[in-house]
């Protein structure tokens, strides 16, 4: 199965290929029945060492990679900023160096730096999988979304995507951006011109800041969380004028194809970017990109393990 | 009585307007008539095939001492120039502590002195600990010896205290240079805003946030009726509005790094901190503006804004690493390289000219010529020499290159100070 998959690491969706990105997605597809067995665990990745490396805190990434792993019988060990010796001064570098020397197979880095992956990946034998840096990539979650719309309407290719919010910091955006324009299906960012840079067309995409002219034609929105903590004020004037131009209410989900799917990456801000009765609606597959995380998850931590040896 | 001839080389010397092939004699560390040496005994330098140019002047550097040893030494930094062909370098004064007082500038002036092999002429700082908020002593920084004063690798923001730092600086009779870059536009931006920022995730730095501070820059040097000189100009607004400026005869004036002609913000893509410099490198557009501005002399100085950094320093997590490249050991070459072999824009002399002529006008700095009697600092060039940039075998301390193992075409094979070789391939 692994003749069509050489990496050792997975950094971001960028450097795929269309092929790549379909065989982790069908790699996914076997793992995802194995979630539904009364044992749910196979011997792919026993004997092996996964270190969930969590410089910047997640409970549902970090979540979904140890249970994954679980899955696939890896020893998994976490570590997170405020244990690690990051806080006593030691660099990246040598903290991933002295993992490495205990020998862990597989180091699942979560980063506030863009580049952190590929900055270990280019020193360590260790596959490293980025689970989020900065605001550049998110492959996990760019592949469980992709994941999700093909599962639910069966392809990728010609299908309308509109990703609504904080595109300009967000790692989630970039990878849907590149994981998707690969397979063929439209993409058009929603948001105020100070978080939707005019310069994302250049990625192939379109651009808008008009959320009802875009809505009808959508064959699926994501909205993006609102990140309070990371906003400097001046990129939008309050939380109020957002929701009232750019969130997801009752209202606006009337105009949504009966077929359009309503995602959202997590946490959600209920009232926010999205009202409550459409995020558990009957158009919402936010619980399935959860379950499916866990699939694509396995399916990358067995690609990418099976390369580093 | 000790004598050097330098025999049949091109004598390149644009501050007297000559270029021909001719012999230069040397007399006690002097440029002298070659009649001077006619019955001595002379040492004498092969130098057919190259050019003879001034000792070449590089304005802007960063030798790190006090403070940061593990980087540079004020001897160190000084070899390194030596290999790159300069025999007069201007250093910045944001030291351990700043080089904000004048008993800073004698230690620095006494390291120099005791360990330098080319001439280090220091800057002093424009605020108190280059904080931007209080003028620093800059008259008793004139009295000890800078020759200009500066905050630079960081930006006075408060407009008044800029305009009275000029004022003060002018009645000193110190040119002020400064690091153009609008904090709040800027924000924490560690590369050129545009197509790789907005791909890669990685923070934006406009080039508004430094045309700004070129525009208050040219608003208050009429104000003062003082020249203000933008430090590495990277922005293709900011070569429009010095030319601009400079029409009307505004007392402004901008210098060139050469990374900033020999790459765009294209290199960053790997995350490689080697390309992590501030300003940033930009785009194409930029690029062929500043060409443009040293074609038709809107930028008049070239420099290397040489910031060593040590290795663990550089490999971090591309945004938390330092700015900066070292430029000493081979900037001579990429600017030949690029100016005068692949662009075309300036021929040879008006490459030295820009690095001798030029600053030492700016500066007031009785250097750059090779006037009889002016000091015999003489950098020898093979403008045909190819070789290949090697950061491992570099004087300087710190290997923080983005040029290692590019094969350029022209280098300085010889430097003279004061009569003396302290440097040969």
């Amino acid at each position: 199965m692994s003749t069509n998959w050489n990496r050792k690491d997975l950094l971001g969706l960028r450097e795929l290929s269309s092929e790549e990105i379909n065989f982790i997605l069908e790699t996914a597809d076997a793992f995802k029945q194995v979630g539904a067995r009364e044992i749910k665990k196979v011997p792919a990745l026993r004997g092996k060492t996964l270190i969930n490396f969590f410089v910047e805190p997640s409970t549902r990434t970090r979540t979904s990679f140890e249970l994954a792993a679980h899955r696939l019988s890896a020893d998994v060990i976490n570590i997170s900023a405020t244990t690690s010796s990051l806080t006593k001064g030691e660099t990246l570098k040598d903290t991933a160096r002295n993992l490495q020397a205990l020998h862990a197979d597989i180091l699942v880095l979560r980063h506030s730096s863009a580049g952190a992956p590929q900055f270990l990946a280019e020193r360590l034998k260790s596959s490293v999988i980025n689970a989020g840096d900065g605001a550049h990539e998110h492959p996990t979650q760019g592949l469980l979304d992709i994941y999700t719309i093909r599962d639910k309407r069966g392809k990728i290719d010609n299908l309308h995507v509109v990703i609504v919010g904080d595109i300009l910091f967000s790692r989630v955006a970039r990878s849907n951006i590149f994981g998707l324009t690969k397979l063929g299906a439209r993409v058009t960012l929603v948001g105020p011109s100070t978080l939707v840079p005019r310069e994302f067309e250049k990625l192939g995409v379109t651009v808008s800041n008009q959320i009802d002219k875009v809505l009808p034609d959508a064959d699926v929105v994501n909205l993006l969380r609102i990140q309070h903590e990371r906003q400097r004020k001046e990129y939008f004037p309050g939380i109020g004028e957002y929701t009232t131009l750019f969130g997801l209410t009752k209202e606006r989900a009337k105009s949504l194809k009966p077929d359009c799917l309503v995602m959202h990456p997590g946490p959600i801000n209920r009232g926010v970017e999205i009202d409550s009765e459409v995020a558990d609606g009957l158009q919402s597959v936010i619980l399935d990109q959860v379950t499916n995380g866990l699939a694509i998850r396995m399916a990358v931590l067995y690609l990418c393990g099976g390369i580093a040896t | 009585m000790s004598a050097t001839v330098i025999r049949g080389g091109q004598v390149i010397d644009p501050a007297n307007k000559r270029d021909e092939v001719v012999d230069l004699a040397i007399v006690d560390g002097k440029i002298a008539d070659t009649s001077a040496i006619k019955n001595h005994k002379a040492e004498t330098i092969n130098a057919k095939g190259l050019i003879v140019a001034p000792g070449l002047i590089d304005m802007h550097v960063h030798l790190r001492e006090p403070g940061f040893g593990h980087k540079e030494t004020i001897g160190s930094g000084a070899r390194a120039a030596a290999a790159g062909g300069f025999t007069t370098i201007v250093c910045m004064p944001n030291t351990s502590p700043a080089a904000d007082n004048p008993a800073t500038i004698a230690w620095i002036k006494d390291r120099a002195a005791k360990t330098a092999c080319v001439n280090v002429l220091p800057t002093g700082a424009i605020s108190k600990n280059i904080a931007g908020e209080e003028l620093a002593l800059i008259g008793s920084l004139g009295q000890a010896g800078v020759i200009a004063i500066t905050d630079d690798g960081h930006c006075v923001q408060n407009h008044e205290l800029m305009r009275r730092a000029v004022e003060y600086a002018r009645m000193v009779g110190l040119p002020v240079l400064d690091h153009c870059q609008d904090y709040n536009l800027v924000g924490n931006g560690v590369v050129n805003e545009g197509y790789w920022s907005t791909l890669l995730g990685l923070p934006g730095w406009p080039a508004a946030g430094e045309e700004a501070i070129v525009m208050r820059n040219i608003l208050l040097a009429e104000l003062c009726d003082h020249h203000i000189h933008c430090q590495h100009i990277s922005a293709a607004g900011s070569v429009r509005l010095i030319r601009e400026a400079r029409a009307r005869g505004v007392k402004i004036s901008g210098e060139v790094c050469p990374h900033h002609i020999a790459l765009t913000d294209e290199a960053i893509q790997n995350f490689n901190t080697n390309y992590k410099i501030n300003p940033p490198l930009r785009a194409k557009a930029d690029v062929d503006a500043i060409l443009e501005g040293i074609a038709d002399g809107t930028l008049s100085t070239l420099c290397s804004d040489h910031a060593p950094h040590a290795g663990f320093e550089k490999e971090v997590e591309f945004d938390q690493a330092p700015f900066g490249i070292v430029g000493l050991e081979t900037e001579l070459g990429i600017f030949i390289d690029q100016l005068v072999y692949k662009h075309h824009r300036i021929d040879i002399v008006r490459l030295i000219e820009m690095y001798t002529v030029e600053p030492a006008k700016l500066l007031k700095l009785r250097a750059g010529t090779l006037s009889v009697g002016a000091p015999a600092d003489v950098t020898l060039i093979d403008p045909d020499l190819e070789w290949t940039v090697r950061s491992d075998q570099f004087q300087s301390l710190s290997r923080n290159s983005p040029f290692d193992g590019w094969k350029l075409k022209g280098r300085a094979v010889r430097t003279i100070v004061g009569g003396k070789t302290v440097w040969k391939l």
